[in-house]
This record gives C-alpha cells, structure tokens and sequence, in this order.
C-alpha cells in the first residue's frame, strides 16, 4: 500500500520534471530568441542586450533552467513585462475567477451526469435510455465555446435575463459573482457532462449484470436499494476516475470560455499576454495549469490504486 | 453474427454525414456559389436570402461559400494533426512497449507530462513564442493525441512481444526491426485505426476552439471557429452569423461520432450485447 503511494508520487515528481522541460525546452531551445520576441525584431541591439541580461539568457541552457526551476518552486515564477507585477500574484488574482468557474462547471457537469446515466442504464434499450443517449451524442458534438455563444444569444440578446458576460469580482457578493459564471459553466461543463453520462451508463450497464446484484435481487431486495447500494457504488470506481481526468479538461476548457463571456480569469490573461508579448506570463501560465493537470491525473491513479486493489497490485 | 452495415443505423447516419462533408469540400475547391472572399460593403449582415442562402458577414461575403471552404480547412487540420499524434505516439509507444525497462519508465513518464498539455495549453505557449498560424495549432492538437497513441501502442506490443509467433521469428534470425515492422506491427492496427476515427472529430472541435481564439486560421481565409469569433461581436445585428458555423461544426462531429461508434460495432463482436 505505502509502497504503490511512494512509487506513484517519484513517477509524478519525474513527469513534473519533463513537463517543465517541456516548457523550457518551447520557450528556450527552438529557435527564436526572448528577448527578441519580447522587444521586437526592430528592438535596438542594447536594449536586447539588457533584456538578454535581465532575463539571464546570456548564461549556459542547463544554469537557465536550474534557476528557472528552482525558482518557480519557491512560486517565484519571474515578473510579466506589461503589468510589471510578480507572474504568481497575476495567476493567483486571476484563479479567483478561473478556479470557481471550473468547480462550478464540475459540480453542475457531476450533479447531471450522474442521475442521468443511472437513468439510462435502468432504462436499457427503452425510450428513456434512447433520448440520454441522444443527448449525449449532441452534447458531444456541440463545441463548447457556440454553446456559449447560442447561450448569450438566447438569454441576453433575444429574452435580455442577463448580462452577456463579464465578471464584477466577488466583492459585491457571492450570489451575483456565481450568477455571472452560472452560463458560462453550463456551456464549459456539457462536452464533460455528456461523456460523463456516457460512462456513468455503461459503467452502471456493466454492474447491473454481475452475479452480486443478482444475489441482492434474489433475496427481495427493493431495485431502489439494489441500484444504489449495491450497482453504483460499484461503478463508481470508472465513473471517479474519468469525472478526475476530466477536472483537467475543465480547467484547460475555461480558458475558451472565459474568452467567450469576458471573464477575466487565467485565459484572458494569457491570451492578453501573447499579444502583449508578454513571455515570462505566458510561460508562467502554461507551467502552472500543466503541473495542475498532471497533478489531478497522478491524484485519480493514486485514489484509484486505493479504491481497486486489482489495480495496485497488478 | 455481424449485423450488415446498411442496416446499422448509426453507421449508416455518420457515413450519410461524413460523406456529405468530404463532398462539400471537395465542390468548394472547384466551386462555391460566390468567391469567399469577396467584399460587398453595401451588403453587410444580411441573414438568409434567396441571393445569400446562410447571409453574409461583417464584410458582405457570403457565408454560404465561406462555411463550404471552411469544411477544408477542418478535414486537413484533422487529417493531418491526427496523423502528427499518431506517428509519434505509435514511435513512442512501440519502443517503450518493446525494450521495456527505463526506456520504457522513461517514455511513459514524458508521456504522462505531454497528457498535461492539451491542444489549448500547447498552441498558447507556441503561439507567444512563433506568433499563431494554422501550422501552429495542428502540432498543438497533434501534441494532445500523443499520449493515447503511444499507450494504445505500447499495450498492443507488451501483449505481443512474447507470443510464440514473435519468439519463432526471433530465433529464425530475424532482427529487431524485421520483428516491430513484420509482426508486431500489423496487430497493433486495428485499435489504431478505431482511435484515429475517434480522434477526427476531437481535433476538429480543437481546431475551431483555437481558431475561435485567434490561435488557429488566420483571417482572411475561412475556419468555422474564426467565422464564430467574428461572428461574436455582431451577435445583435444578425444572429445566422453566430448560428450557421457553429451548426457547421455540431454537425460535422456529430456525423464523424456516429460513424466512429458504427464502425467500432460493426468491427468489434465483443460490445455487441
């Protein structure tokens, strides 16, 4: 037990090490060089100089990323050249938005799927089971961000409910700042909610045909205990783990969304910042949504090791 | 008992749709009813009419012919940023799943890393570093499709490296590469091939997220995703410019879903319940 843990988190502390090569290896190997796409192919061979210096470019590759990365752990992950203001302190003010937007997402994506492939599967190869399933083939197909877009046309432009977008902060309450992600977490959250009813079905499908539920069934079992005593709590094993994989999607998902709805969250300003040429919060960004992502995938393969055995020891 | 593809009807659904697409690009590399990009300022945000069946844009195009050439650009950069996570997946995983040991410790490790940067994540940090082009975001996507190829890959050779088959070639003399390319190899196919269906429709959804961004197409040409971000900010003066891209492309990936979820039927006996 303790041994799969141990060896779960060194595999998770050397897929860290490479996404951060990644990084560096993008922004620093390939060719192009930062201080020029910072300042500018026309820049002034002085002020390249400086930036080259400031930025440390002028020492040898293997110091640039022992300093880079050693820095970035500490959270210190360099200074954004347009809001001259720490690159962390811009991430963290901008998860304020992001963060929520994603949970939120979740939360309605969970609180949906889940009934609804529970539904289905009762309902196999009924009318009910029919109309989830086509559902969920739409839900697929429809792209997140025209959701979104059919959303504000709909409710702000055609009925005129609510705003089209934008964020006022958390400051004048609780209730309107979730108000204002409520549409666009509905529209990150359905490409996720329908593979997740998808799963949630065929995982509860698979259940119900095992020999425990037909014990449970032969004994005079009521089905409503049978399904939820005994079928789902079975199949949520499946179900956690792509609901896990897909908290990674959501988060890299709101980036597009927040575009949509002009939420200023991690995705703005990263898309802000590329035009900006504002590097180091590019850089800063990606490092920091990737390693969240990897680390959400390396939780779910830790909790599924703890839940499932099989999987530990196999 | 196989059921015959004609009367599977989610097969027979994608493949109506699907085939629809690839004709309606191919008619519009030879025709589109008007030139895409042609300007007409005095015929600005029209919705449909009879002259521009879908209406026009911001700048009096017609949309109809804009949509038609967009399906290209969706096709090339699903063929293509399918192929890129294929090809490298498939080298990754076929050594990983062949020499084993640290090499293999070593891949699967990169790949777990690469799994933490969707085609989003990947065309950001190329795009602050490149400037954004088509280019860019087909390698983005392709990036993404990087680790399921390679573990699709790896786990088809695991299973294969010690059969019999393999070991018989092996001690008839052949060498590494001669057992990989002539026997491994072609069982590692099928489930490939099912992956790569079901990996067109992904990346054509990336494409038109990244394009919507400014990351993917760049103007003028025609990309159902940048067609959307234009569409934006003229959502109150003609909503069909909001409406017929975006329908483009749920129909598009709904035919591609249908015909990938047919064909896995109709190829695999086992989920046929």
């Amino acid at each position: 037990m303790q041994r799969y843990v141990v060896r779960r988190i060194a595999a998770l502390a050397a897929t860290l090490v490479f996404v951060s090569l990644l990084v560096f290896a993008v922004v620093r190997v390939l060719p192009g060089d930062p201080a020029l796409i910072i300042l500018g192919l026309e820049a002034n061979p002085d002020s390249v100089a400086r930036v080259r210096q400031e930025l440390g470019l002028d020492r040898p590759m293997p110091v640039q990323y022992a300093q880079w990365v050693g820095r970035a752990l500490r959270g210190d992950l360099g200074r954004s050249i347009q809001y001259d203001l720490p690159v962390s302190t811009l991430i963290l003010t901008r998860l304020t938005v992001t963060l929520p937007l994603t949970l939120l997402a979740a939360g309605l994506m969970i609180g949906a799927a889940i009934p609804l492939g529970v539904f289905a599967a009762t309902r196999h190869r009924r009318w009910g089971d029919y109309l989830t399933m086509t559902l969920s083939q739409l839900g697929v197909a429809v792209p997140g961000f025209w959701a979104g877009l059919l959303l504000i046309l709909f409710f702000s432009v055609h009925l005129g409910w609510v705003q089209a977008g934008g964020f006022d902060g958390w400051g004048q309450g609780v209730w309107p700042a979730l108000r204002s992600l409520l549409m666009p977490a509905a529209a990150l959250g359905l490409f996720q909610f329908a593979v997740l009813a998808r799963t949630t079905r065929s995982a509860v499908l698979e259940v119900l045909r095992e020999e425990y539920v037909k014990t449970a069934r032969a004994k005079g079992l009521a089905e409503r205990r049978v399904l939820f005593r005994h079928a789902l709590r079975n199949a949520l094993i499946p179900i956690v783990t792509v609901a896990g994989v897909q908290l990674g999607q959501l988060l890299a998902g709101s980036i597009i969304l927040e575009s949509v709805f002009y939420l200023p969250g991690l995705g703005r300003l990263t898309l802000a910042a590329i035009s900006a040429r504002d590097l180091p919060v590019v850089q800063g960004v990606v490092l920091f949504v990737a390693s969240m992502i990897v680390m959400v995938n390396a939780a779910v393969d830790i909790l599924y090791g703890l839940l499932d055995p099989r999987i530990r020891y196999g | 008992m196989r059921s015959h593809p004609g009367r599977h009807v989610t097969f027979v659904i994608g493949l109506v749709i699907t085939l629809a697409l690839v004709a309606t690009a191919a008619v519009s590399l030879v025709y589109t009813p008007r030139d895409p990009l042609e300007m007409s300022i005095a015929g600005r945000l029209q919705g449909p009419t009879l002259a521009y069946p879908l209406g026009t844009d911001q700048f009096g195009r017609d949309l109809l012919s804009r949509v038609m050439r967009g399906a290209i650009t969706s096709i090339l950069v699903g063929v293509i940023a399918v192929g890129i996570g294929m090809l490298v997946g498939v080298v990754f995983g076929m050594l990983s799943g062949y020499f084993g040991g640290w090499l293999d410790e070593g891949f699967m490790r990169l790949v777990d890393a690469v799994q933490g940067f969707p085609a989003i994540l990947s065309a950001l940090l190329l795009a602050a570093v490149f400037r954004p082009t088509l280019t860019i975001s087909m390698i983005a996507i392709g990036v993404a499709f990087l680790p399921v190829f390679a573990r699709l890959t790896r786990a088809s050779f695991l299973e294969f490296r010690d059969r019999d088959f393999v070991v018989a070639a092996r001690a008839l003399g052949a060498g590494d590469g001669a057992v990989i390319g002539r026997h491994i190899m072609p069982n590692t196919l099928p489930p490939l091939i099912v992956q790569a269906t079901i990996s067109f429709p992904v990346a054509i959804l990336a494409e038109a997220g990244l394009s919507y961004l400014g990351l993917g197409t760049q103007p003028p040409n025609p990309s159902w995703g940048l067609m959307l971000r234009e569409a934006q900010a003229f959502l109150g003066l003609n909503p069909w410019y909001a409406i017929f891209p975006g329908g483009a492309i749920a129909v598009t990936v709904l035919g591609l879903n249908l015909l990938g979820d047919g064909l896995r039927d109709l190829l695999d006996p086992k989920t046929m319940a």
